[in-house]
């Protein structure tokens, strides 16, 4: 089976991605407090319509996504950033 | 092991005396630090915002408390509308105090209708070591400005 696999002949070259692994920002840069008076920092964990971001799409570590998720609500609740929006950025 | 003074332990308990007073004097006299972000509503003139501040330091200075630091971020635009306004004075205080003193605080900015929105923390240690740094790039950044 194995053999047969390797016969298929493509039209096109397969392009092979390198995927570039991610990597939690707060652990490689060692920052241990997330600020939630700082909207422009948090906005990079949220989409579009200002909804949190996935762990699996930023790759931070479960413990900072905690801490990002609380500084977000925070931030919310400040009026610093929107519960719901369009064109975030 | 003699009893040493301040110490109210019965005498004869065989306790390290000085592992006692190192955890009295904790209880006694750390105050926790916590930082509080309020805003007000915009109609208020400058005078009547200064006036507004200085009465919620009072509440804190009146209660043992002690101000580490404020800072005022003048009027900002909200994110979404809070009351139907759209902008609002934001102005955050650091300050040292006992934990009953937070609710009496938030008593009085819940009483008070010129507050809109307010969010007090207690900060943690790396909370206060971060606004310490933010403060020291402020302080530098300032410097050379007037240089």
């Amino acid at each position: 089976m194995a053999q047969d696999n390797s016969e298929i002949r493509y039209l096109t070259p397969p392009t092979v991605e390198v995927k570039k692994k991610k990597y939690c920002r707060f652990l490689k840069n060692r920052i241990k407090y997330i600020d939630y008076k700082d909207p422009e920092f948090l906005k990079k964990f949220l989409n579009e319509q200002g909804k949190i971001l996935p762990r699996r799409l930023t790759g931070t570590s479960l413990k900072f996504q905690r801490k990002v998720s609380v500084a977000i609500k925070r931030a919310r609740h400040l009026a610093l950033l929107p519960y719901v929006t369009d064109m975030l950025k | 092991m003699k009893e040493k003074g301040g110490s109210f332990l019965p005498r004869n308990q065989k306790v390290s005396t000085f592992a006692v007073d190192f955890l009295l004097t904790k209880y006694l006299f750390m105050l926790n630090q916590y930082e509080t972000v309020f805003i007000a509503t915009p109609v208020l003139s400058e005078s009547q915002m200064k006036e507004a501040v200085s009465k919620f330091k009072k509440v804190i200075t009146n209660n043992k408390g002690e101000i580490v630091y404020e800072e005022d971020w003048g009027l900002k635009k909200l994110a979404y509308p809070i009351q139907k306004k759209s902008t609002g004075f934001y102005h955050l205080i650091e300050f040292k105090a006992e934990p009953d003193t937070i609710a009496l605080l938030e008593t009085e900015f819940r009483r008070d209708e010129r507050i809109l929105r307010f969010l007090t923390m207690k900060m943690e240690k790396y909370a206060v070591v971060y606004a310490e740094k933010k403060r020291a790039r402020k302080a530098a950044d300032q410097k050379k400005e007037a240089v």
